[in-house]
Protein backbone atom coordinates (compact mmCIF):
# COMPACT_ATOMS: atom_id res chain seq x y z
CA UNK A 1 0.00 0.00 0.00
CA UNK A 2 2.92 2.27 0.18
CA UNK A 3 3.74 3.08 -2.95
CA UNK A 4 6.36 5.50 -4.49
CA UNK A 5 5.69 9.31 -5.41
CA UNK A 6 6.48 8.94 -8.73
CA UNK A 7 4.16 6.51 -9.67
CA UNK A 8 1.31 8.16 -12.24
CA UNK A 9 -2.05 8.81 -9.95
CA UNK A 10 -4.77 6.46 -11.40
CA UNK A 11 -7.52 8.83 -9.87
CA UNK A 12 -7.35 12.47 -10.82
CA UNK A 13 -9.77 14.71 -10.04
CA UNK A 14 -9.29 18.26 -11.72
CA UNK A 15 -11.22 21.10 -11.00
CA UNK A 16 -14.28 19.23 -10.44
CA UNK A 17 -17.65 20.84 -9.97
CA UNK A 18 -20.95 19.60 -9.38
CA UNK A 19 -24.33 21.17 -9.46
CA UNK A 20 -27.67 19.39 -9.54
CA UNK A 21 -30.99 20.82 -10.17
CA UNK A 22 -33.53 21.03 -7.59
CA UNK A 23 -37.10 22.24 -6.87
CA UNK A 24 -35.42 25.28 -5.42
CA UNK A 25 -32.77 26.28 -8.49
CA UNK A 26 -29.78 24.72 -9.22
CA UNK A 27 -27.54 23.15 -6.16
CA UNK A 28 -23.70 23.20 -6.12
CA UNK A 29 -22.71 20.45 -3.88
CA UNK A 30 -19.27 19.90 -5.20
CA UNK A 31 -16.80 22.98 -6.31
CA UNK A 32 -13.33 23.65 -7.85
CA UNK A 33 -12.08 20.05 -5.86
CA UNK A 34 -8.72 18.91 -7.06
CA UNK A 35 -7.01 16.15 -6.41
CA UNK A 36 -5.56 12.79 -7.21
CA UNK A 37 -5.17 8.78 -5.57
CA UNK A 38 -1.97 6.99 -6.22
CA UNK A 39 -1.59 3.12 -6.76
CA UNK A 40 -2.30 1.28 -3.72
CA UNK A 41 -3.30 4.34 -1.59
CA UNK A 42 -6.15 4.42 1.23
CA UNK A 43 -7.83 7.99 0.67
CA UNK A 44 -10.32 9.10 3.12
CA UNK A 45 -12.54 11.52 2.21
CA UNK A 46 -14.16 13.16 5.72
CA UNK A 47 -16.61 15.98 6.25
CA UNK A 48 -19.88 17.34 7.38
CA UNK A 49 -22.82 15.22 6.27
CA UNK A 50 -25.01 16.30 3.33
CA UNK A 51 -21.77 18.24 2.15
CA UNK A 52 -21.06 16.24 -1.15
CA UNK A 53 -18.82 13.83 -0.68
CA UNK A 54 -20.84 10.91 -1.90
CA UNK A 55 -21.64 12.67 -4.61
CA UNK A 56 -17.77 12.75 -5.02
CA UNK A 57 -17.74 8.94 -4.49
CA UNK A 58 -20.34 8.87 -6.56
CA UNK A 59 -18.43 10.60 -9.61
CA UNK A 60 -15.44 7.85 -9.44
CA UNK A 61 -18.31 4.65 -9.18
CA UNK A 62 -20.03 6.38 -12.74
CA UNK A 63 -23.12 7.23 -11.17
CA UNK A 64 -22.86 10.76 -11.11
CA UNK A 65 -21.30 13.08 -14.16
CA UNK A 66 -19.73 16.16 -12.89
CA UNK A 67 -20.89 19.67 -14.43
CA UNK A 68 -17.59 21.08 -14.40
CA UNK A 69 -13.49 19.79 -14.49
CA UNK A 70 -12.75 16.23 -15.48
CA UNK A 71 -12.15 12.85 -13.73
CA UNK A 72 -9.87 10.57 -15.21
CA UNK A 73 -9.40 6.71 -14.28
CA UNK A 74 -5.83 5.49 -15.39
CA UNK A 75 -6.30 8.35 -17.72
CA UNK A 76 -9.12 8.03 -19.57
CA UNK A 77 -12.65 10.15 -18.35
CA UNK A 78 -15.23 7.90 -15.84
CA UNK A 79 -17.61 6.14 -18.30
CA UNK A 80 -20.52 4.39 -16.51
CA UNK A 81 -20.18 1.90 -13.34
CA UNK A 82 -17.78 -1.08 -13.93
CA UNK A 83 -16.68 -4.21 -12.36
CA UNK A 84 -12.96 -3.05 -11.86
CA UNK A 85 -14.44 -0.83 -9.19
CA UNK A 86 -16.15 -2.26 -6.42
CA UNK A 87 -18.41 -0.05 -4.56
CA UNK A 88 -19.60 -0.81 -0.80
CA UNK A 89 -22.69 1.48 -0.50
CA UNK A 90 -24.28 2.60 3.28
CA UNK A 91 -27.26 0.68 2.73
CA UNK A 92 -24.89 -2.38 1.80
CA UNK A 93 -27.57 -3.19 -1.12
CA UNK A 94 -27.03 -7.03 -0.28
CA UNK A 95 -29.65 -9.07 -3.01
CA UNK A 96 -32.65 -10.33 -0.69
CA UNK A 97 -33.57 -12.85 -2.92
CA UNK A 98 -30.13 -14.59 -3.11
CA UNK A 99 -28.23 -17.10 -0.51
CA UNK A 100 -25.39 -15.65 0.75
CA UNK A 101 -22.83 -17.81 -2.02
CA UNK A 102 -25.24 -16.99 -4.42
CA UNK A 103 -24.71 -13.00 -3.18
CA UNK A 104 -20.83 -13.63 -3.65
CA UNK A 105 -21.06 -15.57 -6.84
CA UNK A 106 -23.65 -12.90 -8.66
CA UNK A 107 -20.74 -10.79 -9.90
CA UNK A 108 -19.15 -14.28 -11.31
CA UNK A 109 -21.78 -15.07 -12.94
CA UNK A 110 -22.32 -11.88 -15.54
CA UNK A 111 -21.00 -11.85 -18.56
CA UNK A 112 -18.54 -9.32 -17.47
CA UNK A 113 -16.74 -11.99 -15.72
CA UNK A 114 -17.22 -15.04 -17.08
CA UNK A 115 -14.63 -17.77 -14.95
CA UNK A 116 -14.62 -21.00 -15.10
CA UNK A 117 -17.11 -22.45 -12.75
CA UNK A 118 -14.27 -24.63 -10.75
CA UNK A 119 -12.74 -21.02 -10.57
CA UNK A 120 -15.38 -19.24 -9.47
CA UNK A 121 -16.90 -21.85 -6.68
CA UNK A 122 -13.38 -21.37 -5.16
CA UNK A 123 -13.47 -17.76 -5.07
CA UNK A 124 -17.18 -17.78 -3.16
CA UNK A 125 -15.05 -20.39 -0.49
CA UNK A 126 -12.71 -18.14 -0.02
CA UNK A 127 -14.22 -14.95 0.62
CA UNK A 128 -16.90 -16.24 2.49
CA UNK A 129 -14.28 -18.00 4.93
CA UNK A 130 -12.14 -14.47 4.76
CA UNK A 131 -15.62 -12.56 5.63
CA UNK A 132 -16.53 -15.31 8.49
CA UNK A 133 -19.43 -16.47 6.46
CA UNK A 134 -18.73 -20.41 6.40
CA UNK A 135 -21.45 -21.41 8.25
CA UNK A 136 -24.07 -19.24 6.63
CA UNK A 137 -24.02 -20.29 2.89
CA UNK A 138 -27.11 -21.03 2.27
CA UNK A 139 -28.81 -18.46 4.29
CA UNK A 140 -30.69 -15.80 2.79
CA UNK A 141 -29.80 -12.14 4.14
CA UNK A 142 -32.93 -11.54 6.06
CA UNK A 143 -31.25 -14.39 8.99
CA UNK A 144 -28.25 -12.37 9.12
CA UNK A 145 -26.86 -9.26 11.34
CA UNK A 146 -26.15 -6.00 9.69
CA UNK A 147 -22.25 -6.68 10.38
CA UNK A 148 -22.74 -10.55 8.28
CA UNK A 149 -24.35 -8.48 5.87
CA UNK A 150 -22.04 -5.91 5.57
CA UNK A 151 -19.07 -8.33 5.33
CA UNK A 152 -21.31 -10.12 2.57
CA UNK A 153 -21.65 -6.75 0.69
CA UNK A 154 -17.42 -6.51 0.79
CA UNK A 155 -17.37 -10.07 -0.12
CA UNK A 156 -19.34 -9.68 -3.53
CA UNK A 157 -17.56 -6.38 -4.39
CA UNK A 158 -14.03 -8.49 -3.67
CA UNK A 159 -14.99 -11.66 -5.62
CA UNK A 160 -14.95 -9.96 -8.99
CA UNK A 161 -11.43 -8.76 -8.25
CA UNK A 162 -12.04 -5.08 -8.83
CA UNK A 163 -8.73 -2.87 -8.66
CA UNK A 164 -10.51 0.11 -6.63
CA UNK A 165 -12.62 -0.03 -3.82
CA UNK A 166 -15.03 2.66 -3.37
CA UNK A 167 -16.16 2.80 -0.09
CA UNK A 168 -19.39 5.00 1.52
CA UNK A 169 -19.93 4.86 5.27
CA UNK A 170 -19.45 1.46 5.17
CA UNK A 171 -19.20 0.73 9.20
CA UNK A 172 -22.06 3.93 9.67
CA UNK A 173 -24.42 1.60 10.78
CA UNK A 174 -22.63 -0.92 13.16
CA UNK A 175 -21.58 -1.09 16.65
CA UNK A 176 -18.16 0.02 18.06
CA UNK A 177 -17.08 -3.74 18.52
CA UNK A 178 -18.54 -5.05 15.05
CA UNK A 179 -16.94 -1.98 12.91
CA UNK A 180 -13.59 -2.31 15.23
CA UNK A 181 -13.55 -5.63 13.98
CA UNK A 182 -14.78 -4.80 10.37
CA UNK A 183 -11.90 -2.30 10.41
CA UNK A 184 -8.82 -4.64 11.31
CA UNK A 185 -9.99 -7.21 8.77
CA UNK A 186 -10.77 -5.02 5.97
CA UNK A 187 -6.57 -3.76 6.75
CA UNK A 188 -5.71 -7.83 6.49
CA UNK A 189 -8.35 -7.76 3.12
CA UNK A 190 -5.91 -5.04 1.87
CA UNK A 191 -2.77 -6.13 3.24
CA UNK A 192 -2.83 -9.62 1.14
CA UNK A 193 -4.40 -8.34 -2.33
CA UNK A 194 -3.73 -4.46 -2.98
CA UNK A 195 -6.23 -2.45 -4.11
CA UNK A 196 -6.82 1.68 -4.30
CA UNK A 197 -9.26 2.47 -2.38
CA UNK A 198 -11.50 5.80 -1.28
CA UNK A 199 -13.24 5.43 1.78
CA UNK A 200 -16.17 8.34 2.79
CA UNK A 201 -16.17 8.64 6.67
CA UNK A 202 -17.79 10.93 9.09
CA UNK A 203 -15.15 9.29 11.77
CA UNK A 204 -11.95 10.75 12.44
CA UNK A 205 -10.59 7.84 13.73
CA UNK A 206 -11.52 5.39 11.32
CA UNK A 207 -9.61 8.05 8.71
CA UNK A 208 -6.91 7.64 10.43
CA UNK A 209 -6.91 4.55 11.40
CA UNK A 210 -7.76 3.03 7.60
CA UNK A 211 -6.29 5.45 5.74
CA UNK A 212 -2.76 6.76 4.12
CA UNK A 213 -4.10 10.36 2.91
CA UNK A 214 -7.14 12.24 4.27
CA UNK A 215 -8.94 14.59 2.45
CA UNK A 216 -11.08 17.25 4.72
CA UNK A 217 -13.59 18.68 2.66
CA UNK A 218 -15.85 21.60 3.80
CA UNK A 219 -19.72 21.87 4.31
CA UNK A 220 -21.64 22.32 1.12
CA UNK A 221 -20.47 23.01 -1.47
CA UNK A 222 -17.33 20.55 -0.95
CA UNK A 223 -14.14 22.12 -1.46
CA UNK A 224 -10.96 20.92 -0.08
CA UNK A 225 -10.21 22.46 3.18
CA UNK A 226 -7.06 20.47 3.76
CA UNK A 227 -4.97 17.42 2.86
CA UNK A 228 -2.90 15.38 5.75
CA UNK A 229 -0.72 11.83 5.23
CA UNK A 230 -1.22 9.71 7.50
CA UNK A 231 2.59 9.15 9.00
CA UNK A 232 1.56 5.65 10.31
CA UNK A 233 2.81 2.72 7.87
CA UNK A 234 1.26 -0.62 7.30
CA UNK A 235 0.39 -3.41 8.82
CA UNK A 236 -1.45 -1.25 11.67
CA UNK A 237 -2.77 -2.18 15.10
CA UNK A 238 -5.70 -1.48 17.41
CA UNK A 239 -2.25 0.07 19.41
CA UNK A 240 -2.00 2.81 16.87
CA UNK A 241 -5.11 4.37 18.81
CA UNK A 242 -2.76 4.71 21.89
CA UNK A 243 0.09 7.03 20.32
CA UNK A 244 0.58 9.98 21.05
CA UNK A 245 1.21 10.94 17.46
CA UNK A 246 -2.82 9.41 16.78
CA UNK A 247 -4.40 11.60 19.62
CA UNK A 248 -2.62 14.91 17.97
CA UNK A 249 -3.96 14.03 14.32
CA UNK A 250 -7.17 13.27 15.49
CA UNK A 251 -7.55 16.22 17.67
CA UNK A 252 -6.27 18.70 14.75
CA UNK A 253 -8.73 16.68 12.18
CA UNK A 254 -11.47 16.86 14.76
CA UNK A 255 -11.05 20.51 14.91
CA UNK A 256 -11.23 21.29 11.19
CA UNK A 257 -14.33 19.18 10.91
CA UNK A 258 -15.94 19.98 13.77
CA UNK A 259 -15.58 23.78 12.27
CA UNK A 260 -17.20 22.69 8.85
CA UNK A 261 -20.03 20.83 10.50
CA UNK A 262 -20.87 24.17 12.42
CA UNK A 263 -20.86 25.82 9.11
CA UNK A 264 -23.24 23.32 7.85
CA UNK A 265 -25.16 23.60 10.57
CA UNK A 266 -25.51 27.58 10.10
CA UNK A 267 -26.27 26.84 6.14
CA UNK A 268 -28.83 24.41 7.60
CA UNK A 269 -30.45 26.84 9.26
CA UNK A 270 -30.76 29.14 6.92
CA UNK A 271 -32.10 27.07 4.08
CA UNK A 272 -35.29 26.21 6.33
CA UNK A 273 -35.77 29.73 7.60
CA UNK B 1 -53.09 -31.37 17.32
CA UNK B 2 -53.40 -28.26 19.46
CA UNK B 3 -52.56 -26.06 16.22
CA UNK B 4 -55.65 -28.27 14.53
CA UNK B 5 -57.68 -27.36 17.34
CA UNK B 6 -57.17 -23.56 17.14
CA UNK B 7 -57.90 -23.04 13.44
CA UNK B 8 -61.06 -25.72 13.48
CA UNK B 9 -62.22 -23.54 16.83
CA UNK B 10 -63.70 -20.56 14.68
CA UNK B 11 -65.35 -22.78 12.61
CA UNK B 12 -67.06 -25.12 15.31
CA UNK B 13 -67.90 -21.92 17.04
CA UNK B 14 -69.75 -20.32 13.67
CA UNK B 15 -71.71 -24.12 13.65
CA UNK B 16 -72.64 -23.52 16.98
CA UNK B 17 -73.95 -19.72 16.92
CA UNK B 18 -76.05 -20.70 13.44
CA UNK B 19 -77.70 -23.64 15.38
CA UNK B 20 -78.22 -21.23 18.43
CA UNK B 21 -80.15 -18.76 16.33
CA UNK B 22 -81.98 -21.40 14.17
CA UNK B 23 -82.76 -23.21 17.19
CA UNK B 24 -83.95 -20.27 19.14
CA UNK B 25 -86.91 -19.21 17.74
CA UNK B 26 -85.88 -15.95 17.41
CA UNK B 27 -86.04 -16.22 13.51
CA UNK B 28 -88.25 -17.94 11.22
CA UNK B 29 -87.99 -21.66 10.71
CA UNK B 30 -89.03 -21.44 7.35
CA UNK B 31 -86.39 -18.39 6.87
CA UNK B 32 -83.35 -20.13 8.90
CA UNK B 33 -82.43 -23.61 7.45
CA UNK B 34 -80.33 -25.41 10.14
CA UNK B 35 -76.82 -26.78 9.55
CA UNK B 36 -77.43 -29.99 8.77
CA UNK B 37 -79.98 -29.46 6.62
CA UNK B 38 -77.73 -27.43 4.52
CA UNK B 39 -75.10 -29.98 4.56
CA UNK B 40 -78.10 -32.09 3.12
CA UNK B 41 -78.81 -30.16 0.81
CA UNK B 42 -75.14 -29.90 -0.26
CA UNK B 43 -74.74 -33.49 -0.33
CA UNK B 44 -77.94 -33.89 -2.58
CA UNK B 45 -76.72 -31.00 -5.28
CA UNK B 46 -73.17 -32.38 -5.20
CA UNK B 47 -73.68 -36.11 -6.33
CA UNK B 48 -75.97 -36.06 -9.29
CA UNK B 49 -77.10 -32.32 -8.62
CA UNK B 50 -75.83 -29.08 -10.77
CA UNK B 51 -73.71 -27.96 -7.85
CA UNK B 52 -70.24 -29.65 -9.69
CA UNK B 53 -70.85 -27.93 -12.98
CA UNK B 54 -72.00 -24.89 -10.97
CA UNK B 55 -68.41 -25.10 -9.63
CA UNK B 56 -66.32 -25.86 -12.65
CA UNK B 57 -68.21 -23.03 -14.34
CA UNK B 58 -67.44 -20.48 -11.97
CA UNK B 59 -63.67 -21.51 -11.38
CA UNK B 60 -63.29 -21.33 -14.97
CA UNK B 61 -64.45 -18.01 -15.65
CA UNK B 62 -62.70 -16.77 -12.79
CA UNK B 63 -59.68 -18.03 -13.43
CA UNK B 64 -59.79 -17.46 -17.08
CA UNK B 65 -60.65 -13.35 -15.67
CA UNK B 66 -57.90 -13.27 -13.70
CA UNK B 67 -55.37 -14.82 -15.93
CA UNK B 68 -56.68 -12.32 -18.41
CA UNK B 69 -56.60 -9.18 -15.70
CA UNK B 70 -52.95 -10.44 -14.18
CA UNK B 71 -51.32 -10.78 -17.87
CA UNK B 72 -51.86 -7.25 -18.41
CA UNK B 73 -51.78 -5.83 -14.80
CA UNK B 74 -47.99 -7.20 -14.34
CA UNK B 75 -46.58 -5.51 -17.82
CA UNK B 76 -48.70 -2.78 -16.96
CA UNK B 77 -48.44 -2.59 -13.72
CA UNK B 78 -44.45 -2.32 -13.74
CA UNK B 79 -44.30 -0.06 -16.51
CA UNK B 80 -46.12 2.59 -14.36
CA UNK B 81 -43.90 1.64 -11.33
CA UNK B 82 -40.74 1.99 -12.78
CA UNK B 83 -41.36 4.94 -14.94
CA UNK B 84 -42.69 7.23 -12.47
CA UNK B 85 -43.05 10.13 -14.92
CA UNK B 86 -45.74 7.75 -16.62
CA UNK B 87 -47.27 7.30 -13.52
CA UNK B 88 -48.66 11.04 -12.20
CA UNK B 89 -50.71 11.06 -15.04
CA UNK B 90 -51.94 7.73 -15.57
CA UNK B 91 -52.77 6.97 -11.81
CA UNK B 92 -55.97 9.08 -11.74
CA UNK B 93 -57.42 7.29 -14.87
CA UNK B 94 -56.76 3.74 -13.07
CA UNK B 95 -58.23 5.18 -9.45
CA UNK B 96 -60.83 6.68 -11.75
CA UNK B 97 -62.00 2.99 -13.18
CA UNK B 98 -60.71 0.93 -10.16
CA UNK B 99 -63.44 3.34 -8.22
CA UNK B 100 -66.24 2.06 -10.75
CA UNK B 101 -67.99 -0.95 -8.99
CA UNK B 102 -68.01 -3.84 -12.04
CA UNK B 103 -71.45 -4.16 -11.30
CA UNK B 104 -72.66 -0.66 -12.62
CA UNK B 105 -70.95 -1.73 -15.95
CA UNK B 106 -73.04 -4.43 -16.47
CA UNK B 107 -75.95 -3.15 -18.43
CA UNK B 108 -73.07 -1.74 -20.69
CA UNK B 109 -71.30 -4.58 -21.25
CA UNK B 110 -74.40 -6.23 -21.66
CA UNK B 111 -75.09 -4.13 -24.80
CA UNK B 112 -71.14 -4.32 -26.38
CA UNK B 113 -71.00 -8.09 -25.61
CA UNK B 114 -74.49 -9.88 -25.28
CA UNK B 115 -75.05 -12.04 -22.22
CA UNK B 116 -72.57 -14.92 -23.37
CA UNK B 117 -69.51 -16.68 -21.61
CA UNK B 118 -67.20 -13.48 -23.27
CA UNK B 119 -69.38 -11.06 -20.94
CA UNK B 120 -68.88 -12.60 -17.63
CA UNK B 121 -64.91 -12.99 -18.45
CA UNK B 122 -64.82 -9.50 -19.06
CA UNK B 123 -66.55 -8.25 -15.73
CA UNK B 124 -64.22 -10.30 -14.07
CA UNK B 125 -61.12 -9.71 -16.44
CA UNK B 126 -62.04 -5.79 -15.27
CA UNK B 127 -61.94 -6.25 -12.01
CA UNK B 128 -58.78 -8.35 -11.44
CA UNK B 129 -56.80 -6.11 -13.93
CA UNK B 130 -57.48 -2.86 -11.49
CA UNK B 131 -56.86 -4.67 -8.70
CA UNK B 132 -53.56 -6.51 -9.92
CA UNK B 133 -52.46 -3.06 -11.48
CA UNK B 134 -52.14 -1.08 -8.24
CA UNK B 135 -50.80 -3.74 -5.98
CA UNK B 136 -48.36 -4.31 -8.93
CA UNK B 137 -47.18 -1.09 -9.37
CA UNK B 138 -46.99 0.06 -5.72
CA UNK B 139 -44.82 -2.36 -5.34
CA UNK B 140 -42.57 -2.22 -8.18
CA UNK B 141 -41.94 1.68 -7.22
CA UNK B 142 -41.07 0.70 -3.70
CA UNK B 143 -37.82 -1.30 -4.74
CA UNK B 144 -35.41 0.21 -3.78
CA UNK B 145 -32.75 1.62 -6.95
CA UNK B 146 -29.82 0.25 -4.24
CA UNK B 147 -29.61 -3.43 -6.24
CA UNK B 148 -29.93 -1.97 -9.84
CA UNK B 149 -26.52 0.10 -8.96
CA UNK B 150 -25.37 -2.65 -7.27
CA UNK B 151 -25.38 -5.04 -9.90
CA UNK B 152 -23.90 -2.25 -12.36
CA UNK B 153 -20.74 -1.93 -10.31
CA UNK B 154 -20.14 -5.49 -10.66
CA UNK B 155 -20.46 -5.44 -14.28
CA UNK B 156 -24.05 -6.03 -15.14
CA UNK B 157 -25.84 -5.01 -18.62
CA UNK B 158 -28.90 -3.54 -19.11
CA UNK B 159 -30.11 -7.13 -20.17
CA UNK B 160 -28.27 -8.87 -17.10
CA UNK B 161 -30.12 -6.42 -14.42
CA UNK B 162 -33.84 -7.00 -15.71
CA UNK B 163 -32.90 -10.72 -15.91
CA UNK B 164 -31.13 -11.23 -12.71
CA UNK B 165 -32.22 -8.59 -10.49
CA UNK B 166 -35.49 -7.03 -11.65
CA UNK B 167 -37.44 -9.97 -12.28
CA UNK B 168 -36.45 -11.68 -8.80
CA UNK B 169 -37.87 -8.39 -7.03
CA UNK B 170 -41.12 -8.72 -9.09
CA UNK B 171 -42.09 -12.05 -8.79
CA UNK B 172 -43.82 -10.84 -4.79
CA UNK B 173 -45.28 -8.33 -6.13
CA UNK B 174 -47.05 -10.79 -8.81
CA UNK B 175 -48.18 -13.38 -6.71
CA UNK B 176 -49.63 -10.43 -4.25
CA UNK B 177 -51.41 -9.41 -7.20
CA UNK B 178 -52.56 -12.45 -8.08
CA UNK B 179 -53.98 -13.01 -4.47
CA UNK B 180 -55.54 -9.65 -4.40
CA UNK B 181 -57.26 -10.39 -7.72
CA UNK B 182 -58.47 -13.29 -7.49
CA UNK B 183 -60.17 -11.91 -3.99
CA UNK B 184 -61.73 -9.57 -6.04
CA UNK B 185 -63.04 -11.86 -8.64
CA UNK B 186 -64.77 -14.37 -6.52
CA UNK B 187 -66.31 -11.22 -5.04
CA UNK B 188 -67.80 -10.48 -8.50
CA UNK B 189 -68.89 -13.15 -9.81
CA UNK B 190 -72.05 -13.88 -8.27
CA UNK B 191 -72.55 -9.92 -10.06
CA UNK B 192 -70.98 -11.20 -13.25
CA UNK B 193 -73.38 -14.21 -13.23
CA UNK B 194 -76.29 -12.00 -12.83
CA UNK B 195 -76.34 -11.70 -16.56
CA UNK B 196 -78.50 -14.63 -17.62
CA UNK B 197 -76.11 -17.14 -16.43
CA UNK B 198 -77.24 -20.36 -16.05
CA UNK B 199 -74.77 -22.31 -14.89
CA UNK B 200 -72.58 -21.42 -12.50
CA UNK B 201 -72.73 -20.84 -8.48
CA UNK B 202 -74.33 -16.94 -8.81
CA UNK B 203 -76.68 -18.13 -10.89
CA UNK B 204 -77.42 -21.56 -8.30
CA UNK B 205 -77.49 -18.94 -5.62
CA UNK B 206 -79.61 -16.60 -8.30
CA UNK B 207 -82.45 -19.08 -8.83
CA UNK B 208 -82.77 -20.60 -5.69
CA UNK B 209 -83.72 -17.01 -4.51
CA UNK B 210 -86.37 -17.09 -6.91
CA UNK B 211 -87.79 -20.20 -5.71
CA UNK B 212 -87.26 -19.12 -1.76
CA UNK B 213 -84.81 -22.29 -1.81
CA UNK B 214 -82.85 -20.54 1.23
CA UNK B 215 -80.78 -23.62 2.01
CA UNK B 216 -79.31 -23.90 -1.75
CA UNK B 217 -78.32 -20.75 -1.19
CA UNK B 218 -76.32 -21.03 1.80
CA UNK B 219 -74.96 -24.47 -0.25
CA UNK B 220 -73.59 -21.39 -2.89
CA UNK B 221 -72.31 -19.17 -0.19
CA UNK B 222 -70.37 -21.49 1.33
CA UNK B 223 -68.81 -23.25 -1.37
CA UNK B 224 -67.95 -19.78 -2.95
CA UNK B 225 -66.34 -18.67 0.51
CA UNK B 226 -64.72 -22.53 1.04
CA UNK B 227 -63.33 -22.41 -2.83
CA UNK B 228 -61.88 -18.50 -2.41
CA UNK B 229 -60.41 -19.34 0.51
CA UNK B 230 -58.21 -22.95 -0.58
CA UNK B 231 -57.63 -20.88 -3.76
CA UNK B 232 -55.82 -18.40 -1.44
CA UNK B 233 -54.59 -20.69 0.98
CA UNK B 234 -52.72 -22.47 -2.24
CA UNK B 235 -51.43 -19.46 -3.22
CA UNK B 236 -50.12 -18.16 -0.13
CA UNK B 237 -47.96 -22.21 -0.37
CA UNK B 238 -46.93 -21.18 -3.34
CA UNK B 239 -45.60 -17.75 -2.65
CA UNK B 240 -43.83 -19.48 0.48
CA UNK B 241 -41.97 -21.18 -1.57
CA UNK B 242 -41.42 -18.80 -4.42
CA UNK B 243 -40.01 -16.09 -2.14
CA UNK B 244 -38.86 -17.55 0.49
CA UNK B 245 -36.37 -14.70 0.97
CA UNK B 246 -38.97 -12.60 1.87
CA UNK B 247 -39.34 -10.88 5.23
CA UNK B 248 -43.05 -10.96 5.54
CA UNK B 249 -43.76 -14.62 4.29
CA UNK B 250 -41.61 -17.11 4.73
CA UNK B 251 -40.24 -18.49 8.17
Amino acid sequence: MSAPACETPRIVFYRVSVEFDTAHGPLRVVEDVSFSVRDREFVAIIGPSGCGKTTMMNIVAGFVQPTGGSVTLDGRPVGGPGPERGVIFQEYGVFPWLTVEQNIAFGLNLAANRLPAAEKAQIVQRYMGLMGLGDFAKAYPKHLSGGMRQRLAIARAYAVKPQFLLMDEPFGALDAQTRSNMQDLLLEVLAAEGKTVMLITHSVEEAIYLSSKIIVVTARPSRIREVIDVPFAYPRDEGLHERAEFGELRSHIRDLVMKEYAAQQRQTARNLE
Amino acid sequence: MRRTALILAPWVLMVMIWYAVALSGLVNASLMPTPHQVAARFWELANGGRLPRDIWMSTQRVFLGVALGIALAVPVGFLLGWYQGLRSFVDPVINFFRALPPIALIPLVVVYFGIGEPAKVIILFYASFFAGVIVMYEGIAQISPIFVRVARTLGASDLEIFRKVIVPLTVPHILTALRVALGVAWATLVASELIAAQQGLGALIQNAGSFFQLDIIYVGIICIGFIALSMDLALRAASRRLVAWQDRIGS
